[in-house]
């Protein structure tokens, strides 16, 4: 089980990059885990551990 | 005009992206407006990816885009979110809000510096919101900023130049540094003041984006800055105490 955007879920993936492609979100996204930052770079050697905290974030407006 | 970062912009006038009524009359707002700057956020993607067509109308305005960390209350929020920022939009320059207050939504200046510091430090071209206070501007500066964004009043509450003489006065003291006034402008009025005082640029959404006719208040913010910007650079005249009359008074004819 792993939190993402503030819902808990249960995932197949293992990793950061895996779990984006099975929820496709797959666009021009940022992400965070715990909140810490993981470039777009490391998602593939980033292990998920249960109760992570997932951060997906994409462009939004603002002021 | 002041370059920020080494960007000369084409017009003074930075625009929000939130809060109209359609995408397309955010769009014709910014044809309007002559905005050089889009100011844009992140938020949580949902499953319709909503944040990608948004990304690609974005882009389509063709102008500078400023990422900004609305709604961080803390330092390390705020970090967090400008790398996130940076990734996505692809843009070394955060509008780096911090706020301390929620009510007022006042920037908390202390942890502003404090984050302007790191950015900067970590390679951020850090636009920083914050109040008229010269000693903080001082320190953001030193913190590696090159670009001031004093408030006009509080976010979104469209009342104008709350301390024109601070904001004068911050105008003096930094004459070097590009500065911006960032939020609580309502008026074209407003914005056009915030040019008198010679600020390199305004930067407002609400005031737009809200008002009954978005696409026609755009132009008319865009006309404000314009004539704002003219009559600073043409040299306004001191106000007085006294009357002086314009019209010559030798050769007036003496009439009983």
């Amino acid at each position: 089980m792993i939190i993402l955007n503030g819902e808990r879920c249960e995932v197949a993936a293992t990793d950061l990059a895996g779990l984006l492609i099975e929820r496709d979100l797959t666009g021009r996204v940022a992400t965070a885990v715990n909140e810490v930052f993981v470039p777009a770079t490391a998602r593939a050697g980033h292990a998920l551990s249960d109760g992570d905290r997932v951060e997906v974030l994409a462009p939004m407006q603002g002021g | 005009m002041r370059a920020f970062y080494g960007t000369t912009l084409t017009t003074p006038l930075m625009l929000g992206t939130a809060q109209y009524p359609s995408p397309a009359i955010l769009q014709a707002a910014f044809r309007e407006s002559g905005a050089s700057v889009a100011t844009v956020s992140l938020r949580r993607e949902g499953a319709g990816g909503a944040g990608q067509s948004f990304w690609s109308m974005i882009r389509e305005l063709g102008v500078e885009i400023l990422p900004n960390t609305a709604g961080c209350h803390s330092v390390k929020e705020a970090i967090t979110t400008a790398h996130m920022a940076r990734e996505v939009f692809d843009t070394d320059w955060i509008k780096l809000e911090v706020i301390g207050h929620t009510d007022s939504l006042q920037p908390d200046v202390f942890a502003l510096v404090e984050a302007a510091h790191v950015l900067s430090e970590d390679g951020f071209k850090v636009f920083p919101y914050t109040t008229e206070d010269l000693i903080v501007g001082e320190k953001l500066l030193a913190a590696g900023c090159d670009v001031l964004m004093p408030w006009g009043a509080p976010i979104g509450s469209g009342r104008g130049l709350a301390n024109p003489y601070a904001l004068r006065a911050m105008r003096a003291e930094f004459p070097d540094v590009p500065l911006v006034i960032d939020a609580g402008l309502g008026l074209p009025s407003h914005a056009a003041q915030a040019m008198e005082l010679g600020y390199d640029a305004v930067l407002l959404n609400t005031a737009v984006a809200r008002s009954g006719d978005p696409v026609a208040m755009a132009r008319a913010m865009a006309q404000a800055v314009e004539a704002g910007q003219r009559a600073f650079d043409a040299g306004p005249i001191e106000p007085r105490d006294m009357a002086e009359p314009s019209t010559p008074v030798i050769g007036k004819a003496f009439l009983q």
